[in-house]
């Protein structure tokens, strides 16, 4: 065997004044980096094998854990960076494609944390929402183009809606990508909180179809579990088109993966891969789109929203004006910085736009077209806090998805290993032996308790913007200032600079 | 009575119970760096049972009809008729392990770290409230609790 010339990413630090050599983080550890030395009686740790996932530091009972960055440095080269010099060394020793996980940790500007948001001063009252009603209240759908009263009624019946409590939605996880525990704990959170879970590509799962009240259900190119029963359990149906980790190709589910439950809720064998094709091969149009959309209504009998999930590319706004033509009720797009269990790493970190320009975009040119209520916008890929949602709130989106802080509630410390199906979090992998660390009654209230904690702060910040309910500051951007950013920039998204 | 209970599917298997039993009955039971560097350390008496991915928590039954207060030589081994905890008197037992050879379960183990006993769970009777193995799982896969 030739030299590896690749060096450890991550040095564990072992504090042996505390050390008990318990070897809790010997049995922790899937990537085996650490070792119960029989002879010397004595804990080990082998960097090169670590990922720091924290699973160690968490459930060390002495705290005598750290994992810190390798202090082994390169020569400076602005140029060449460690990052750059590694990813040739192991594509020079595999011959294959870089993989990675979790959406790109590239330094791209992330346009939230350069939208400031308003409050009222002296002119305005502003609202206490520990005192008067707040309301967050969402229905994602086509709305109709006007609205016929008789008798103080509805004369019509309106579209398909849903109805959430709050504007997030859990973002499509597929069962296989994920554990099962990770879905029963998200259904669960999202019945809970009077918002949905989204299957994924992978069908759902006997033990979920009591939540499927609470369940969008996906349709991808693969089409892995889709049959009439399905299309019938969830509350919506969502055609994937694309995905902003990786925007343009599809999807590949190791044939380790799919054991018997997966095989079972994906409908294929044991044991086979399950590739999702880059397009679907029956829509290359947006006519075609139109048909797979009205055969899921016409197989639903047109009683559930369609949503259709693009990637956000640099023609989303025409793309996105397209599907509202084709009959989609609800179009969500899924932005550059968008997580993944799998991707190849140069499509993540070099494919897409992010998902702030896309969505001033995309309302934009829906405004302009007239055709913005045919069809509710929800968006995705780095949601991470309640302001972000409200500053997409006041671009134009109706709701969120979110994934990565949905798995961060659940105990995810991205360490983007997603792909190696070792995740020691027990969330994305199918390992009996690491699939049971995840508690679904403990992962159901966390990420309730997430979403509630970040309604809270919803409200908390609509009320001092002196608004008492979510549908107000919907596509409001002159709630929105911008710094640090370029003419253009805020041409694009629409807002006025900090201070106008 | 409460007993611990274990929760199979979602037992990690990190034997952070066994390590805080150890601790509960060591003579540092407020401060585990200590429980384990100084002094003699007692065996655990919960002991987590794998055959992988199978694993659980084991420990003392405290069964209503205990066969090892039976077996008992010495009548260490009693149970007590207020709680209805089975404890073993320290004091009394002189380390024949017949209690050993009756326990169906087998959870009572040997300690030979000081004068021959045997060792079993308590339920931390010592102390207050939750015994130290329920306290510390990390993933709620032991529970406390009165079931019939």
């Amino acid at each position: 065997m030739s030299l590896d010339y690749t060096t450890p990413e991550f040095l564990i630090e072992r504090n042996r004044d505390r050390c008990i050599d318990c070897k809790v983080c010997v049995n922790q550890c899937a990537n085996e980096a650490h070792i119960y030395d029989e002879e010397e009686k004595r804990v080990v740790s082998d960097d090169i094998k670590c990922v720091n996932c924290h699973r160690c530091v968490a459930l060390c009972p002495t705290r005598a854990l750290t994992v810190r960055r390798y202090p082994l440095e390169y020569r400076q080269n602005a140029g060449w960076t460690a990052h750059d010099i590694n990813s040739i060394y192991r594509q020079a020793a595999s011959g294959g494609i870089l993989l990675t996980g979790m959406g790109t940790d590239r330094n791209y500007p992330i346009f939230w944390d350069h939208l400031l948001l308003n409050a009222s001063q002296v002119t305005n009252p502003s609202i206490d929402p520990l005192r008067e009603p707040m309301e967050l209240k969402t229905f994602l759908g086509r709305k109709p183009d006007s609205l016929k009263i008789e008798n103080g009624r509805l004369a019509e019946k309106l579209p398909p809606q849903l109805e959430l409590e709050v504007p997030v939605m859990f973002g499509a996880m597929s069962f296989g990508s994920v554990s099962l525990n990770v879905q029963k704990s998200l259904a669960r959170a999202a019945a809970e909180s009077g918002t949905f879970f989204n299957t994924g590509e992978g069908g759902l799962h006997r033990d979920l179809y009591r939540y499927g009240g609470s369940a969008i259900v996906q349709v991808a190119s693969g089409r892995f579990g889709v049959y009439s029963e399905y299309l019938n359990a969830g509350a919506a149906v969502e055609i994937k088109i694309g995905q902003g980790a990786k925007p343009g190709i599809g999807g590949h589910l190791p044939g380790e993966k799919v054991g018997r439950e997966v095989s079972l809720t994906r409908m294929i064998p044991e044991g086979s891969d399950a590739i999702s094709p880059a397009p679907h091969h029956d829509i290359y149009s947006i006519e075609d789109l139109g048909q797979l959309i009205y055969s899921l209504k016409e197989a639903t009998n047109y009683q559930k929203p369609v949503s259709v999930k693009i990637a956000a590319v640099h023609n989303v706004a025409a793309i996105a004006s397209g599907i509202a033509r084709a009959g989609a009720d609800i179009i969500t797009i899924d932005g550059l910085r968008g997580g993944t269990g799998a991707t190849p790493l140069r499509t993540r970190d070099n494919v897409g736009i992010p998902i702030e320009l896309a969505l001033a975009a995309v309302d934009s040119r829906l405004r302009e077209e007239g055709i913005r209520h045919r069809v509710s916008l929800v968006v995705a890929g780095s949601i991470r806090n309640s302001a972000d949602i409200v500053k997409a709130v006041a671009l134009g989106a109706d709701a969120v998805y979110i994934g990565s802080a949905a798995l961060i509630s659940l105990g995810c410390h991205m360490c983007q290993k997603c792909y190696t199906g070792k995740c020691n979090w027990g969330i994305a992998t199918q390992d009996p032996n690491l699939v049971k660390r995840l508690n679904p009654d403990i992962g159901a209230q966390r990420a309730t308790n997430l979403l509630r904690a970040w309604s809270l702060e919803i409200k908390e910040l609509l009320g001092g913007m002196g608004i008492n309910a979510l549908e107000s500051l919907r596509g409001n951007r002159l709630m929105l200032r911008g710094v640090g950013l370029s003419e253009k920039e805020l041409q694009i998204l629409g807002v006025k600079a900090a201070g106008e | 009575m409460k007993r611990v209970y274990a929760r199979e599917e979602v037992c990690a298997g990190c034997k952070l119970c066994e390590v805080h039993c150890i601790v509960a009955h060591s003579q540092y039971p407020n401060d585990i760096v200590k429980a384990f560097k100084k002094g003699v350390l007692p065996v655990s008496r919960v002991i987590v049972e794998e055959d992988r991915p199978v694993s659980f928590a084991l420990q003392c039954r405290h069964c209503q009809d205990a066969p090892c207060t039976k077996a008992c030589i010495t009548g260490a081994m009693h149970r007590d008729l207020e709680t209805g905890i089975v404890i073993n008197n320290e004091e009394r037992c002189v380390g024949c392990w017949t209690c050993i050879l009756a326990c169906p379960f087998g959870a009572i183990k040997r300690d030979e770290s000081g004068e021959k006993v045997a060792s079993k769970c308590d339920l931390c009777s010592a102390g207050d409230g939750v015994p130290a193995c329920v306290a510390n799982c990390p993933n709620d896969a032991l529970v406390f609790e009165e079931r019939e």
